[in-house]
């Protein structure tokens, strides 16, 4: 692996990949914990999509690195300023309204995104597109459905759903950012443009607010930088949490 | 599983509260192994006694999720993460299997849980024993999971409807989690000294429990004989735990693990293993409150139920404005 398109595609892949796990990861947080029994396990689903879309592309980046390392040492073995997923991502789930307020800025996203990916010349991001591409459309809706439920419910619930997305906004930014990396990928025919998708996130998710009775956060200062491998705070715990027996027990296999 | 016999008061025999010509009808059928049905004629006693045994393995599901869960966040490879992830999901689909079966009898959701939160309410001991290292979820597959299916098989042929259909789904997945359980003990054991020793630990601490699920020896049971004549029970719970003991010690030795009981022989003559005795004081001690983690299972329970309350009461607000919605259009 050496030239720099390469160096360009592995980073691409770690962002995908990384964006997935870590929200996966979140999402595990809360099983066993959910308002019902059937939000457990509909929460516990997005997780295993997304953890799942996670799984091949860091096997692909591995291969593609031919470095020796494996899909868990990618994921276990990295530290946070290695992690390149988007800040949206690490923010903590709080309660289920501001879990609700992320999911539906991802997936809403990550739906339009994958979507793009199908097209990608890199055959596998193309295949773990049209799959995620799929689940996204139900993240969303479920996402979605919450938000509306929470938001045209009660006086807390309001209050609460209006927090929660006051809350992701300032993450939101980051999603449409097109840097060199983007650049080199979206000229191989790998990569997307993201800031092409700002428009109609803007307006699919204007829709559900309007319906939620909720007000749309202005578009202020947007925090930046986790693709890049700038994080906030959470990363390093949610990290050496996850990361732990891997990390005390070298070479160990599990 | 989870189905250990824990109630001490014993009830009234149908026979004295029953109109006996119904009671020998519904007798018939079961000893003609028809299935019982929602809607049927069943007497007072068979409806409670499936009740509390249905509801006790629910709440046993739900509470079960807390020691995996555990470890959750720490699964040590991406595999695990799934494999972990997805089991405790499915044991919440067990969960609210068996509560939805346990309402066909008439009793709601929101009642069995208020018993749950309230301390009333039994669900398997084995779940009062903390999880303290990743084998530990390795030994709650092969073992905790290999005895329900032990219990529970025969509670395929029930004869409440309901439940037998219930347990034929059940019994698939936790045998696919039996059999994971035992492969992460099998990877455990084949790998370095420190993970062979925290396989050996685990089974240490998980195999009387284990052997403890199946519930007291038949001779202090007190259900057994009115559930067998109803077909609610097929085995004894020392039947049960010997086929248990029969299966999982030939395994533990093909890990190259050591079952912690210096008594434990083989029978030539019964092709039976025999264990050296159980400590019923600890099970009894456990399940009635003292067991390391009740405490902690049932506070973490109660801490879910308040904290999800708004999102509960929201969703109720929400479809009622949507209903007087939809019948002010229509008017
Ligand atoms: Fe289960
Ligand atoms: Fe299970």
């Amino acid at each position: 692996m050496s030239s720099p398109d390469q160096a360009a595609h592995l980073k691409y892949l770690l962002r995908l990949a990384d964006t997935s796990l870590i929200l996966g990861h979140r999402l595990s947080e809360w099983s066993g914990r959910a308002p019902t029994l059937e939000e457990d396990i509909a929460l516990s689903n997005i997780g295993l999509d997304l953890i799942g879309q996670a799984r091949p592309l860091y096997a692909h980046a591995a291969r593609l690195e031919g470095q020796g390392r494996s899909e868990d040492d990618l994921a276990f073995l990295r530290d946070p300023e290695e992690y390149l997923n988007l800040q949206i991502v690490e923010r903590p789930n709080k309660d289920f309204a501001v879990t609700m307020a992320r999911q539906l800025a991802y997936s809403t996203f990550a739906e339009l995104a994958w979507s793009a990916l199908k097209a990608s010349r890199d055959p596998e991001i193309a295949g773990v597109a049209a799959k995620a591409e799929k689940e996204c459309t139900y993240h969303v809706r479920h996402s979605a459905e919450w938000v509306i439920r929470l938001g045209d419910g009660t006086a807390e619930s309001h209050a609460r759903m209006q927090a929660g997305l006051d809350d992701v906004w300032m993450y939101t930014g980051e999603m449409f950012e097109v840097d060199d990396i983007d650049r080199a990928m979206i000229a191989a025919g790998i990569g997307f443009d993201a800031s092409a998708l700002k428009p109609r996130w803007t307006e699919a998710m204007r829709e559900v607010i309007a319906e939620a009775t909720l007000k749309m956060p202005g578009d202020g200062w947007m925090s930046t930088g986790g693709r890049r491998g700038v994080h906030t705070e959470h990363l390093g715990h949610l990290l050496a949490q996850m990361q732990v027996l891997p990390r005390a027990h070298p070479g160990a296999a599990w | 599983m989870y189905t250990q016999a824990l109630s001490t008061e014993r009830p009234a025999p149908a026979s004295a509260v029953e109109d006996p010509a119904l009671l020998a009808r519904f007798q018939a059928r079961i000893d003609a192994e028809e299935r019982i049905e929602p809607m049927d004629w069943m007497p007072k006693a068979y409806r409670q006694t499936l009740i509390r045994q249905i509801s006790q393995h629910a709440h046993s599901e739900i509470i079960g999720m807390q020691p995996e869960g555990n470890w959750l966040t720490r699964a040590p490879s991406l595999k695990r993460k799934l494999q972990l992830l997805a089991k405790i999901q499915d044991e919440g689909g067990h969960g609210l299997y068996l509560y939805s079966a346990a309402e066909t009898l008439g009793v709601s959701r929101e009642e069995l849980v208020g018993q749950l939160l309230s301390g009333k309410a039994k669900y398997s001991s084995i779940f009062n024993y903390p999880t303290l290292s990743w084998a530990d979820i390795g030994a709650i597959g092969w073992l905790v999971d290999g005895a329900a299916i032990m219990n529970q098989i025969p509670l395929c042929r029930c004869s409440y409807g309901p439940y037998a259909r219930a347990m034929i789904l059940i019994c698939k997945e936790e045998s696919f989690h039996q059999r994971q359980g035992y492969e992460i003990m099998m990877t455990l054991a084949k790998g370095t000294p420190k993970q062979k020793a925290m396989a050996q630990d685990a089974l240490n601490r998980w195999w009387w429990p284990s052997v403890m699920m199946f519930g007291p020896s038949d001779k202090d049971s007190v259900h057994s004989d009115q559930a067998m004549r109803w077909k609610i029970k097929r085995f004894t719970n020392d039947a049960l735990r010997q086929k248990f003991v029969d299966a999982t010690v030939p395994q533990a030795h093909y890990l190259g693990l050591t079952i912690p009981d210096p008594d434990l022989t083989y029978d030539e003559a019964s092709k039976h293993w025999i264990t050296g005795p159980i400590d019923w004081d600890e099970f009894w001690r456990v399940v009635k409150g003292e067991g390391p983690c009740n405490k902690q299972r049932l506070e973490t329970r109660r801490k879910v139920h308040d904290d999800g309350a708004w999102v509960r009461e929201a969703a109720e607000a929400f479809a009622a404005k949507r209903r007087k919605a939809k019948r002010a259009a229509a008017a």
